[in-house]
């Protein structure tokens, strides 16, 4: 079954079951591999996407689910080899160790950011916490990771 | 400098852009995927296997121990582990038969055709049922291998002690829970050799382990690391298991195979932390000093024998803590149990004799009316000190910098004598932990290894690095580059490195024991030393110079001829080299201190060549109706020698804090009749970012002078004294204390009412 997506700004077609899960749509039929599996559950994040803005685990989902919508991954946060602020502030804080987290811990931060809330202040440090809370890392004890949100989350209100 | 300083993550931005390349993300046309069919049974002979009709087994590949053309072993220490289970299975989830299909659906379909039948035998499932060797499953006594460390008089000591403690201390498996899960790519190719790549931690182990499968040379097996998303210890051993049913289904069917476990087979088939119990008695003055301790530690292996003596080994010395005792005995033993195999895990060993050390030592306070900062500083190792292998410690003892540290930021006196709020269900409590953790292999370990390690100039003329020591999230890669910039001169961005291939790389040795950058990392310094007293040998022939007034600075060579400072860059200094040879490497080989003696046979003296030492505070919320417990803050001070990068090291700390923080809250395995129920993230539970606090972290520099530029390993002390510190600050809240871990809620009632019963 032809199923039609964008992702990462493409529009893409991909003739797949409907039930296939968009984690495996994501990295064998548009080999975007930068998103992870870690559990295929839906408990540990790794597979995190933003579908539509939202941050989901692309393991619980169907492609059919997702028909029409749109997609970014982690290969998709950078624009022309440019990383965000998030991207930059994960290497300068050392919040990737292992590394295999990462591309849906960015997502989530991304999506903290990308939040209307965040237009005016940037979150506290709990908020960060709670909005990477489904995200698990078993490097970092997550200090370096919220150093780095917070980080990011200022230089992008800074630029706002 | 660039030694000191928090450069950038080597492969930071790969992380994070989504282009660094684990093994799952290859994909080769012709690829197979293979899939491990295992016992349903603890303890059995296998009767038969049947293939179940209503699939076409033309469509796959099986393989089985008939298959393996040399030795069906899991090399490692005994040799007892099959890498496939032949006519006898010891634990649930041991390998028996392996399939490879076109796609993985159709290897999982093959699998649920597969119906292996067995004729139960007894199991052994618990410690105290193998140590009443009632069933022997291992020799005569099922014990895997037994330690006895004996200083002073002990009986006598204890004769002429005031006050007596005794109390037995128990920790439960704890998953290494990598993110990554285990998996390895294999090719036979067409010349017989057999190419193995994936996640792991120690390329030249899976390389040993293909070689005796197959009874293979060097050459015909090539191992590569990929990207490895964490390892923990989870893939020190672990990894050659996978590889060998990989290679083997590759031989067979003739297309490269994949085999990338789920998260529940993962969980269920790699090893574990060893559960233990540990039996403290200790003889003290009344006014709190240490005069004669029995310390017995019992540690389940499991199945196979695995790395069991060499944890058990590391848990037998750290077993005192940093403590003196003049009178000590410690006793130790391994024992066979029908459960799967335990292995590494950071820390090995010594979390099990740490949590209980340290526990003990809260227990002592407590009969003793002594707060645990006095305890401490009575009975703590200073510099010139002995250890309880009869170690004298004579350099970089940083004991009290670290409790220091460690309580005035944490303001730990003051918040101790809090007052509890009078109409709240909720208790307020803090606790301490002290510990050291020997870096480097055990005793004559590291002489053995003798870990290699090159570097070489490149044809762009810049330096690469060719080590087997893995990036697996600690910042090898970083840290070397810093080391081997900061000897010649170069910006870390100037290094490079070789591919982690056995085939191109020396055996620096596992990546393991806290040992990349104190051990690796001085072999590393060393190579690059001698590649700079090349380099100025040759460029002072062509400069007429002497070597010596050869200056490596700001990526230049600099000397002085005739009042002027002649300056070359390093690109084309390095050309200047290679003109006539067309290369130039140099290679170094890891030798011990001066001085460090080990006997193996009495399991005396130098035990490690140094250690390094931290001091923990935890503070908790324990809620008084359900006792569930909330870690409000955490404060680790440690002394890390030099921290070549201060980021990463802070990294190391709080990333093994947070993971003894689960070991001593949460994380616990549950079984039944040998299996586990609970092998998914959904019932595992390891800390996500609510559960933990905002740490402080302290890092105090104490060099030791074998180290490169002062650095000692810190790679698994964080693990150590989390748990501890957390079930003091319990107690504290509570005033009852749990000897068992993980302190859940049941735990702690069964505390407090076994506190009321007692009073």
């Amino acid at each position: 079954m032809a199923i039609k997506i964008v992702v990462n700004g493409q529009d893409l077609e991909v003739s797949v079951s409907p039930m296939k899960r968009l984690l495996d749509v994501l990295r064998q039929d548009c080999y975007l591999t930068g998103t992870k599996e870690g559990c295929g559950e839906g408990e540990c994040g790794a597979c995190s996407v933003l579908v539509d803005g939202e941050v989901i685990n692309s393991c619980l989902v169907p492609v059919c689910q997702v028909e029409g919508s749109e997609i970014v991954t982690v290969e998709g946060l950078a624009e022309n080899g440019k990383l965000v602020p998030v991207q930059e502030a994960f290497i300068k804080y050392g919040a990737a160790q292992c590394g295999i987290c990462i591309p849906g811990m960015l997502m989530a931060a991304q999506a903290l950011l990308d939040s209307k809330e965040l237009s005016k202040q940037t979150p506290t440090r709990y908020e960060i916490r709670e909005a990477i809370a489904g995200n698990l890392c078993r490097c970092t004890g997550y200090m370096k990771i919220v150093d780095a949100i917070e980080a990011a989350a200022l230089s992008t209100l800074e630029k706002k | 400098m660039t030694v000191g300083q928090s450069v950038n993550r080597k492969e930071g931005r790969d992380k994070v852009t989504g282009a660094a390349k684990y093994v799952d993300d290859y994909h080769f046309q012709d690829i197979w995927y293979g899939k491990t069919v295992r016992s349903t049974v603890a303890h059995a002979q296998i009767t038969g296997i049947e293939f179940l009709a209503g699939f076409d087994w033309s469509t796959v590949v099986l393989a089985d121990y008939r298959d393996i053309t040399s030795r069906n072993i899991v090399a490692l220490i005994y040799d007892d582990q099959p890498l496939l289970a032949e006519s006898l299975v010891r634990h649930v989830y041991e390998p028996i038969l392996l399939i490879a299909a076109p796609t993985k659906e159709l290897a999982e379909l093959a699998a649920k055709h597969v119906h292996i039948t067995y004729k139960k035998l007894p199991a052994v499932l618990t410690i105290e049922d193998s140590l009443s060797a009632e069933q022997k499953i291992f020799g005569d006594d099922n014990v895997f291998k037994s330690y006895t460390v004996t200083r002073g008089n002990v009986e006598d000591a204890f004769q002429s002690a005031e006050v007596v403690v005794e109390e037995t201390y128990h920790v439960g498996h704890q998953e290494q829970l990598y993110i990554e899960t285990n998996g390895i790519i294999a090719t036979a190719k067409s010349d017989g050799t057999i190419l193995i790549q994936g996640s792991m931690q120690c390329p030249y182990y899976v390389h040993r382990a293909i070689k005796e499968l197959f009874g293979l040379p060097d050459e015909k097996v090539v191992v590569v690391q990929n990207v490895t998303g964490g390892g923990f210890g989870g893939k020190e051993e672990f990894p050659s298991v996978v590889a060998g049913h990989a290679a083997l289904l590759a031989k067979k069917c003739g297309h490269p195979v994949k085999i990338v476990y789920e998260r529940g087979e993962d969980f269920v088939a790699s090893t574990k932390r060893h559960p233990a119990v540990i039996r403290h008695r200790t003889g003290l003055t009344r006014d709190g000093r240490l005069i004669a301790a029995e310390i017995d530690l019992t540690f389940d292996g499991g199945a196979y024998c695995t790395l069991s003596p060499v944890v058990l080994s590391r848990g037998v010395i750290h077993a005192l803590g940093p403590y003196k005792c003049p009178n000590i005995r410690v006793t130790g033993k391994v024992v066979a149990t029908n459960t799967p195999p335990n292995g590494a895990f950071r820390g090995f060993g010594v979390p099990q004799a740490c949590f209980a050390s340290e526990m003990h030592m809260e227990n002592i306070s407590r009969k003793l009316d002594i707060s645990p900062v006095e305890l401490r500083r009575k009975n703590m190792l200073h510099q010139g000190d002995y250890t309880l292998t009869g170690q004298q410690l004579t350099y970089s003892v940083g004991t009290q910098q670290v409790l220091d540290a460690v309580l005035e930021r944490s303001d730990y006196l003051a918040r101790r004598s809090h007052k509890q709020p009078e109409l709240s269900n909720k208790r307020y409590g803090i606790g301490l932990s002290f510990y050291y953790h020997g870096g480097g292999f055990t005793g004559s370990g590291e002489e053995k290894i003798k870990g290699q390690a090159a570097v070489e100039l490149t044809a762009e003329g810049t330096v690469r690095i060719l080590t087997a020591s893995t990036e697996i999230g600690q910042g090898t890669r970083t840290i070397f580059s810093q080391i081997v910039a900061q000897e010649l001169g170069l910006r870390p961005e100037d290094v490079e490195f070789e591919e982690n291939d056995t085939s191109k790389v020396p055996d620096s040795g596992p990546t393991v024991a806290s040992r990349t950058c104190m051990v690796v990392g001085r072999v590393v310094q060393m190579a690059a030393a001698s590649l700079k007293e090349e380099m100025a040998k040759r460029i002072a022939s062509l400069a007429q110079c002497q070597a010596s007034e050869i200056q490596f600075e700001g990526r230049h060579l600099l000397w002085q001829k005739d009042g002027e400072i002649i300056s070359v860059s390093f690109a084309e200094a390095a050309e200047r080299c290679m003109s006539r040879t067309g290369f130039l490497k140099t290679t170094a080989q890891y030798s011990s201190p001066p001085g460090i003696k080990w006997d193996d046979v009495t399991y005396s003296g130098d035990a490690y060549p140094v250690y390094a030492y931290a001091a923990d505070v935890v503070e908790v919320e324990v809620d008084m109706d359900t006792f569930e417990v909330k870690i409000l803050k955490v404060t680790t001070a440690t002394d890390v020698g030099k921290a070549i990068n201060p980021t990463l090291a802070e990294g190391q700390i709080e990333g093994g804090t947070v993971q003894a923080l689960g070991y001593g809250l949460f994380e616990e395995v549950a079984w039944k009749d040998g299996k586990i129920l609970n092998n998914r993230l959904t019932n595992y539970i390891i800390p996500t970012s609510l559960d933990i606090p905002d740490m402080e972290t302290v890092l105090i520099e104490n060099p030791y002078p074998y180290g490169p530029y002062g650095a000692k390993g810190i790679g698994e002390l964080p693990m150590d004294g989390g748990a501890p510190a957390l079930v003091a600050a319990i107690a504290d809240a509570v005033g009852a204390v749990v000897t068992e871990i993980p302190a859940t809620p049941e735990r702690i009632m069964e505390a407090m009412e076994k506190l009321a019963v007692e009073a």
